[in-house]
């Protein structure tokens, strides 16, 4: 039963992979990669990875694909010109594909990473809680590390931050200011007599022209 | 074919399957039956709030009016656009109902009444809730038309700020229950009224709740609707049916997040009165009540929203989402773990203790 659900996942997954790159229209191209995170999100389900399946759907699927789709929308990009070049490069592509899977058989192959090798994970009871676990490596025998790595991100969003302040020219509104303005600030009230103008008699018609 | 299907799924299998459709179904009818009556409550309750009546006309107090609403849609035609991305404007409504549906999954409704008890269960509301928003995106495009797309673009940009900031209050939640499953957070406030984390976590339960509202596109956050400047935002070339699932999966989206300030901020289904001398008396109220009502509370604050405050700026919108919220939260944050860490009064001692002998 396990094995049909990952192969419908994993075709799923390399289908929409595929179209990814092959999709003409940008807006879909996005889309088709939004499933194809939710649908390795549902592969590392089933491995009982269920906080990295469920992060990765919050963080990937849920924020930065919603802001890439955000400037697709927003740029309108064709991506025809783009694709020109498709069949051109495609035999290097190939070359460099075929490369990456021998690679990968020589490293992960039956010989080096066959089950006689590496044994399977095993299975774990309904309570184990996939996020505890990982709750407790990550700030114990990890702590470091992670640490770490939190500096560095924190480093790289001030560092970003900082770049878009380099120029002032952004506008915006100072909610304090606007809340201290008053009436007289405004408006002008003028104190005048009721009286008509008198309307000048000549001019009218060209007025009115 | 039926042999291939019977050696992939074994009866245990099928009968799970079987039940979990039943349960399924179970919680999602009376939902779909909840919303159409939200909409009549809503229309009564801002009637009575503005002095009208509201719908009188369909039935017995005008009961009937969500069914005639929901027939005049079903009847209607539905427009595609001619210039509009076919597919991506069918599937739009799709995807904006699903993840409203799919949340439902982990919702505690009584003790033992789950669908699914997950353990990340809180975990799995945000990052369903947050895949929501593709609905919108999706629609505002698609429909190949400025007003939409503005729409979309405005919606799609809130719904990103003001999920940072729910999320920093929930992590608020999980902090002081120590658990991210929904059963175990209820759990966590036993003890009465004074134990719920209403109290102990009120600026992240204010953030949350108005987040919330911010979330669901409703008023006074409505921007990716604002009637009075881009007509009605993403769902302007939507008619008929496919509106009317637009409009179906922004109630399930208010239901559920008044359901969930009422788990993770006020009990759940435990009683109002544990703890007291009227606990006895009240001891044969089954959880749900008790839940439902919470939840209905929550519901009304939608609807008094709406009846009186003024849609926010754009600009406002957004400073409060990231120049208020986020800070308030961050430094709530620090005092949670801190009380957590130094078992403060009457919420963080016990969690303290149960989560240093689970390590």
């Amino acid at each position: 039963m396990e094995k049909y659900i990952f192969y419908a996942f994993a075709a799923i997954l390399l289908f929409s992979a595929t179209m990814v790159i092959t999709v003409r229209n940008p807006v879909r191209a996005a889309l088709f990669l939004v499933l194809a995170f939710f649908t390795s999100a549902g592969i590392w389900l089933m491995l009982e990875a269920e906080f990295l399946a469920i992060t990765l759907v919050l963080v990937y699927v849920g924020a930065v694909m919603v802001l890439f789709l955000f400037v697709v929308m927003m740029l309108n990009v064709n991506l025809t010109p783009v694709q020109e070049g498709f069949t051109r490069y495609l035999p290097l592509g190939i070359l460099v594909a075929a490369l990456i899977t021998a690679e990968m058989i020589a490293v992960l192959g039956a010989s080096h990473f066959g089950l006689d090798i590496v044994s399977a994970p095993i299975a774990h009871g309904a309570n184990y809680s996939n996020t505890k676990e990982l709750g407790r490596l990550l700030y114990t025998v990890y702590v470091y590390p992670f640490e770490i790595a939190s500096v560095i991100l924190t480093v790289a969003i001030v560092a970003a931050i900082t770049l878009t302040l380099r120029r002032k020219t952004s506008k915006f509104q100072d909610p304090g200011k606007q809340v201290k303005v008053r009436r007289e600030d405004r408006v002008r009230l003028v104190k005048m007599d009721a009286v008509k103008p008198k309307p000048p008699a000549v001019a009218s018609e060209e007025t009115a022209s | 074919m039926i042999d291939l299907l019977m050696s992939i799924v074994d009866w245990v299998t099928a009968q799970t399957v079987l039940y979990t459709m039943i349960k399924i179904v179970a919680i999602i009818a009376p939902l779909l039956l909840t919303v159409a009556y939200v909409t009549y409550a809503e229309r009564k309750v801002i009637g009575y709030i503005q002095v009208r009546i509201g719908p009188n006309r369909v039935g017995p107090f005008g009961l009937l009016q969500p069914i005639a609403d929901g027939l005049k849609l079903m009847l209607k035609e539905v427009i595609l656009p001619a210039k509009s991305n076919m597919y991506l404007f069918v599937i739009a409504p799709v995807l904006a109902i699903a993840p409203a549906l799919a949340a439902w999954a982990v919702m505690p409704f009584d003790a033992t009444l789950t669908l699914a008890n997950i353990d990340a269960g809180l975990l799995y509301i945000l990052a369903i809730t947050s895949m929501g928003v593709y609905g919108i995106i999706i629609a505002g495009w698609a429909s190949n038309s400025k007003y939409a797309l503005l729409g979309a673009l405005r919606s799609a940009a809130q719904v990103v700020s003001y999920e940072i900031a729910m999320g920093f209050a929930l992590v608020g939640v999980l902090v002081a229950a120590g658990s991210l499953n929904m059963g175990d957070i209820v759990l966590a406030q036993q003890g009465g009224f004074w134990h719920w984390y209403w109290l102990p976590l009120l600026p992240l339960f204010v953030v949350y709740f108005i987040s919330g509202v911010a979330e669901t596109n409703r008023a006074p956050f409505d921007m990716a609707e604002g009637e009075s400047e881009i007509v009605a935002g993403f769902h302007v070339e939507y008619s008929g049916m496919a509106f009317a699932v637009f409009f179906l999966a922004e109630y399930a989206d208010m239901i559920l997040i008044s359901m969930l300030a009422a788990v993770l901020f006020c009990g759940g289904w435990l009683s109002p009165f544990e703890g007291t001398f009227l606990a006895d008396f009240f001891a044969w109220v089954p959880g749900i009540i008790w839940l439902f009502m919470k939840t209905s509370f929550f519901l009304f604050l939608y609807l008094w929203f709406r009846a009186t405050f003024p849609r926010y700026r754009y600009d406002q919108v957004m400073r409060l989402g990231w120049k208020i919220f986020i800070p308030v939260t961050l430094v709530w944050l620090v005092v949670v773990s801190t009380a957590q860490v130094m078992d403060v009064g009457i919420w963080f001692n016990e969690q303290a203790d149960a989560l240093r002998a689970a390590l």
